[in-house]
């Protein structure tokens, strides 16, 4: 079952289209991760699901209706959407950060109902960050904001998140953190996650779904283990490459041929 | 939660900081004070004891006339115009998302200034008489101001107006328009054009009551209209992406948000001249106090700005006595050491 579906779906900033055409379906409930080359459209086509930008040509389908044409308000309480480098007002703390996400569901009277403390503490509490809520998010480090403004995605109660290279200048123990973060919030409470990833192997091992952008379209979509080869890598980044199960945990990893050193040649058969 | 007041009914919840709440309690009370030692100093020393008698009716007759007919109405109109300044700078910077937005900086005031000098040179005879009755200039001023934001808007305009468009033709019609003031300044007769410079400087000299009821009414009708805005501009300052997310219609929000600073600063520096730095410093030193929730920072500008003008004003009229100096002169004097000790005990 889908929670997101474009039908021919074209984006452009100009007249030249970024994504032409391009039908996908987001599986419900499970870890989604875009890839693709730099400048291939996956952050325009995440933003467009999330409608921030506008279609020039057919559609997105949220839970079976046309995002464009439903109330933004409704569409904040059934997705929601973390950009690439948020940058939070000076001085705002976590805590402020975090409750901004219980916007869609406050009203003028009703600005902190149980219910939105309920959901801030839980993503507070989540994410590791209650005992940072009075901290200000210009002080925190790397990993610790952007853990911030999960938490705020996360406190907006939505089924689906989307979210746009959440691990891009974090090193790779707060890459991991973020990601596993995301991982267990899928597992424990079923939420649908589509996220754009540059790191490959990061993305087998935590995505069931991938869809890999080339060409202004879907090249190939499906289980990691089932599209990953050697012909995607080099018709969607133009990379030479070996592609083999993970010798710890059996998901797809794959080794670019790069110029580098040579200490030996270990099991590589496909090796030119 | 203990730095917080938690209010939650079934009709009605907030979520109210401490910290912030006694920051505007004790800042309401310095602008009191400003006000009172401000109304009692001058030609004739009055106690702000005297001072306060006076204003409810309890004070001598002599008092009472010197304070209600000459003195209260132009700290009232100091007050005010610095208020409004700072919450029209506050609103900028937080659409902009830059702390360098001012309505100074973007022109909307440039637009006010123009305009008035336009009045001043334009309507003046070859005796440097007026064929216009002064009181046309306020109306000049606001006009202009409204021209140039609508300006700025539609320049800025494509599929939508982004921050960084509205500053950049903002200051781009800033330098125009200062052009255009000097050249206007340098052709018109010398009289006005001393006349003009008071002006763009800003001083609240020879306030009556005509002034504060003119201007009174924007402040109290434009304040609802923050109050209801506030915590939608708290999400705004995330950025154009997080705030559709939340789902807000940003461009129409934008346009509101303008309109209100524009209605702000224009009403301000229609009778208080183109005062300059409070709508800049004023918010700043409000972030530093209460902190970068519009909730608190609002309120916090309005009353520090409003006491930066007061000051001013104050000093202005005391420090070179006889000789009144632009309140203008002394907002940034009065301002940036205040924010610079801010800066350094914050560290």
């Amino acid at each position: 079952m889908a929670v997101i579906t474009t039908s021919n779906l074209t984006l452009a900033y100009g007249k030249e289209p970024i994504i032409d055409e391009l039908n996908l379906q987001i599986p419900k409930g499970k870890i989604t991760v875009l890839i693709g080359s730099n400048g291939c459209g996956k952050s325009t086509l995440l933003r467009s699901m999330a409608r921030l930008l506008n279609p020039k040509g057919g559609h997105v389908l949220l839970n079976g209706k046309d995002v464009a044409k439903r109330s933004t308000k409704q569409v904040a309480k059934e997705l929601a959407i973390l950009p690439q480098g948020p940058i939070a007002p000076e001085g705002l703390t976590v805590l402020q950060l975090v409750k901004q996400g219980r916007f869609p569901y406050q009203s003028w009277l009703q600005q902190w109902s149980r219910e939105d403390e309920e959901a801030v503490m839980n993503a507070l509490d989540a994410t590791n960050l209650l005992p940072f809520m009075e901290t200000p998010v210009d002080s925190l480090s790397g990993g610790q904001r952007q853990r911030a403004w999960i938490a705020m995605t996360l406190a907006q109660g939505t089924e689906t998140i989307l979210l746009d290279e959440p691990t891009t200048y974090l090193d790779m123990t707060h890459q991991i953190e973020i990601l596993d973060l995301l991982f267990e919030l899928n597992e424990k409470e079923k939420r649908t996650i589509v996220m754009v990833l540059h790191d490959l192997n990061l993305a087998c091992r935590y995505a069931h779904h991938i869809v890999a952008i080339q060409d202004k379209t879907v090249y190939a979509q499906g289980a990691p283990e089932e599209i990953m080869n050697e012909q995607l890598v080099e018709d969607v980044f133009q990379m030479a490459s070996s592609v083999i199960p993970d010798p710890v945990f059996g998901t797809p990893m794959c080794i670019p041929y790069g110029k580098g050193r040579v200490v030996r040649h270990v099991n590589t058969p496909q090796y030119a | 939660m203990r730095k917080y007041w938690v209010l939650q009914r079934k009709s009605f919840s907030f979520l109210i900081d401490k910290k912030t709440t006694v920051s505007i309690i004790a800042l309401t009370l310095a602008a009191i004070a400003a006000m009172l030692i401000s109304i009692g100093v001058g030609d004739m020393y009055i106690a702000p004891w005297d001072v306060f008698n006076a204003l409810i009716g309890t004070g001598l007759d002599i008092n009472q006339l010197i304070i209600t007919e000459f003195r209260l109405p132009r700290v009232l109109v100091a007050f005010i115009a610095g208020a409004s300044l700072a919450l029209s700078g506050a609103i900028l910077q937080g659409i902009i998302r830059n702390p360098l937005a001012s309505p100074d900086m973007i022109g909307i005031t440039g637009g006010a200034g123009f305009a008035a000098v336009a009045f001043l040179t334009m309507f003046s005879d070859d005796s440097n008489n007026l064929l216009l009755s002064i009181n046309y200039l306020p109306l000049f001023a606001f006009g202009g101001a409204t021209i140039v934001a609508f300006l700025i808007y539609a320049l800025a305009w494509k599929d939508g107006v982004t921050p960084i468009r509205l500053i950049l033709i903002g200051i781009g019609l800033m330098a125009l328009l200062q052009a255009l003031t000097t050249l206007m300044m340098l052709m018109g007769p010398i009289y006005r054009a001393s006349q003009a410079t008071i002006w763009l400087t800003g001083t609240v000299y020879g306030t009556s009551w005509n002034e504060v009821k003119a201007l009174l009414p924007w402040f109290i009708g434009l304040i609802p209209i923050l109050v209801l805005l506030v915590r939608r501009l708290n999400i705004q300052g995330f950025g154009d992406d997080l705030t559709k997310g939340a789902g807000i219609s940003v461009h129409r929000e934008r346009f509101l948000l303008l309109m209100v600073c524009t209605a702000l600063a224009g009403s301000a520096v229609a009778f208080a001249g183109a005062m300059g730095f409070v709508g800049l410093i004023g918010p700043h030193i409000a972030r530093r106090i209460s902190g970068s929730s519009f909730g608190g920072l609002f309120p916090a500008s309005a009353l520090i700005g409003g006491i930066m003008v007061v000051l001013a004003d104050l000093a202005g009229r005391t420090l070179f006595s006889p000789l009144e100096v632009p309140a203008g002169v002394f907002t940034a004097a009065i301002g940036a050491p205040y924010f610079i000790y801010l800066l350094f005990k914050n560290q």
